[in-house]
């Protein structure tokens, strides 16, 4: 008997506990709590000691923290010519490759629309280079690209489109060029499958009134599709400017930033500098400079948000 | 007259559909073309690391054999990877990692997802406004930081602190894809079961949660494969090969020196990317919603 009296007290309890945690006031903020303990404790205090560390001097290999030496790192990244390449080639990467993905992931997305045979089969296929390992691609891509047995070079040899081998990652323009080929490559399906998904919101009869008109399918696309897809068009694009600044694993896995610094961006520069380098203080002053393109980023698509609502 | 007018009336009909024909074979000659020119750039590279694979080494590294075809197929590459090499070791580490990352991203998810759109609380919006920058953060903008607070607590190159820094972008994402999951189910359902004598937090687990499945499915196939292929935070935060998961575990040690073993490069590469081809084949509409949850409905 006592046995059950004790169950019954525990249980009362139980419920009293859950009577008083049923108000959304008291609710919410427990149910958000492990997740907001999460990000506070691995994203915002690790962002706020890589700014703290972005104004010391510190090395990793030293047991003590560094000395503060305010903007020192920045200035003298300002003048150095690694980092001057390093920031020029970012924005010719980002910005060659985020208008290539754009263009071909549109062209795409036209293209999946009007396919009607074994639609989602081509769908899913076509969407691969993404979903796949970027590390793993990125050796396929680098054995394609090997000096010595380029299947690249042989079929455009083969086929007369060049005359000469062409050393992909050994001279700094084919190397940038191959660099963004393979991000394009990339991130061409995530336009693609984006854009088809916002297209396929659009109402039809908007198309049918158009015809109606007498606009031809040229004239469609630009007087329907381009302004109603815009709103899905930026955030993707905003978001894919940001994943293309940040990029790593491309260029770490096919030419380490190489030859002579040609291919660096922010982040293999960091990861150089900090990791390899032992120059800690000075590798998260170089990762911050991203960070105004990310607040920028940020700004520009919370606006063009609110403005949709 | 009467008659020559009624001929070319015909032929303007005749034309008018010939036209039609002509437009639309050429439209369907464009967009086939079109599915022809994609399916080849965008699958050739699978292509030829599936068939280099395939080879033995004679045919590999022999100049004047046409590269596209394999003459006498082997395992021999996907052989020297089981026996030679750490493949199998980083195959587990990179399926536990997956598994208890995106095990714990979908549990925290779940909450703050249902939190920040059913409930009223205060700092409600500002926090959910907070959840959709993080979903933005880069990872190589924080890696190094995060690498010393990781040797702080001392779980460098432990596979624990994989299982715990992979949930800062997948939370924000599993959170945001939630969200408009369970925007989508109507309030009265719950409101219902709590009439009935429910407290919110059961009915939230018995009634909302079976409901949302679809969605659960969905951020989970995605959290898992964000996971599968993260490669700067495995980089920095593991060391020794026994921890290493299976991209960098290729990546950094399949290579020695400077000697490149192409084959088993790329039978590792092959084996390495089949679970995530796998699991995609299955769940293909789920993975397409995951991807364009954030663009479509954002």
């Amino acid at each position: 008997m006592s046995v059950s009296t004790t169950h019954l007290v525990k249980k009362s309890r139980l419920q009293s506990v859950s009577i008083w945690l049923d108000r959304d006031a008291r609710l919410g903020p427990l149910m958000i709590a492990p997740a907001a303990i999460l990000l506070i404790v691995l994203i915002g205090y690790p962002f706020l000691s890589g700014i703290y560390l972005g104004f010391t001097d510190r090395i990793i290999a030293r047991s003590d923290t560094g000395h503060f030496i305010w903007f020192k790192n920045y200035l003298d990244l300002l003048k150095d010519n690694i980092f001057q390449k390093t920031v020029s080639n970012t924005f010719n990467y980002a910005f060659t490759a985020v208008f290539f993905k754009l263009v071909l992931g549109m062209l795409m997305a036209l293209v999946l629309d009007q396919v009607t045979v074994l639609k989602n089969l081509f769908r899913g296929v076509l969407l691969l280079p993404w979903i796949i390992p970027t590390s793993l691609s990125a050796l396929g891509w680098l054995w394609m690209f090997q000096p010595q047995f380029s299947v690249l070079n042989r079929l455009l040899l083969d086929s007369g489109i060049i005359q000469d081998k062409i050393i992909w990652l050994g001279s700094p323009f084919w190397a940038m060029f191959s660099v963004q080929l393979v991000n394009i490559w990339r991130g061409i399906p995530f336009f693609g499958i984006s854009l088809l998904a916002g297209m396929q919101t659009i109402p039809q009869d908007l198309y049918e009134a158009a015809s109606i008109d007498g606009a031809n399918s040229w004239r469609r696309f630009w007087s329907v599709t381009v302004p109603l897809l815009m709103p899905v068009t930026i955030v993707v694009t905003l978001f894919s400017i940001v994943q293309t600044i940040a990029d790593f694993q491309v260029v770490y896995v096919l030419t380490r930033g190489g030859p002579v610094n040609s291919t660096h961006l922010f982040a293999t520069l960091t990861y150089q500098t900090a990791i390899l380098g032992s120059e800690l203080g000075k590798g998260a002053a170089i990762s911050l400079f991203m960070f105004p393109v990310l607040v920028l980023a940020v700004t520009l698509q919370l606006r063009y948000l609110q403005r949709q609502d | 007259m009467h008659a020559s007018a009624t001929r070319s009336q015909t032929f303007g009909a005749l034309n008018a559909r010939r036209s039609r024909l002509v437009r639309r074979t050429l439209r369907g000659l464009g967009v086939y073309g079109g599915l022809a020119f994609f399916l080849v750039i965008m699958l050739f590279p699978f292509y030829f690391m599936l068939i280099t694979s395939f080879k033995p080494d004679v045919e590999i590294y022999d100049i004047s054999q046409f590269p596209l075809i394999v003459k006498a197929p082997t395992f021999g590459q996907y052989q020297h990877l089981f026996e030679k090499t750490h493949f199998l070791l980083w195959l587990k580490n990179s399926a536990v990692v997956a598994t208890a990352s995106t095990i714990i991203s979908l549990t925290l998810g779940t909450l703050a997802a249902y939190a920040l759109a059913r409930l009223k609380f205060r700092g409600r919006q500002s926090l959910g406004l907070s959840v959709y920058i993080t979903y933005l953060v880069p990872t190589s903008l924080l890696f190094l930081p995060l690498a010393s607070v990781i040797r702080q607590i001392g779980l460098f190159d432990n596979p624990v602190a994989l299982m715990i820094t992979y949930p800062t972008f997948l939370v924000p994402f599993c959170t945001w894809l939630l969200m408009g999951y369970f925007k989508a189910i109507p309030r009265e359902l719950e409101e219902c079961a709590m009439v009935d004598g429910c407290t919110r937090f059961h009915a939230f687990r018995a009634i909302v949660l079976p409901i949302m499945l679809p969605g659960l499915v969905s951020a989970g196939l995605f959290a898992f494969t964000l996971s599968w292929n993260e490669f700067l935070y495995a980089l920095t935060l593991t060391q020794s090969y026994e921890v290493k998961t299976l991209p960098v575990g290729i990546v950094s040690q399949l290579v020695l020196g400077d000697v490149y073993f192409w084959g088993s490069l790329m039978a590792a590469a092959v084996l390495g990317s089949a679970p995530i081809a796998i699991l995609y084949a299955f769940f293909l509409e789920y993975y397409v919603k995951g991807m364009t949850a954030g663009a479509v409905k954002g």
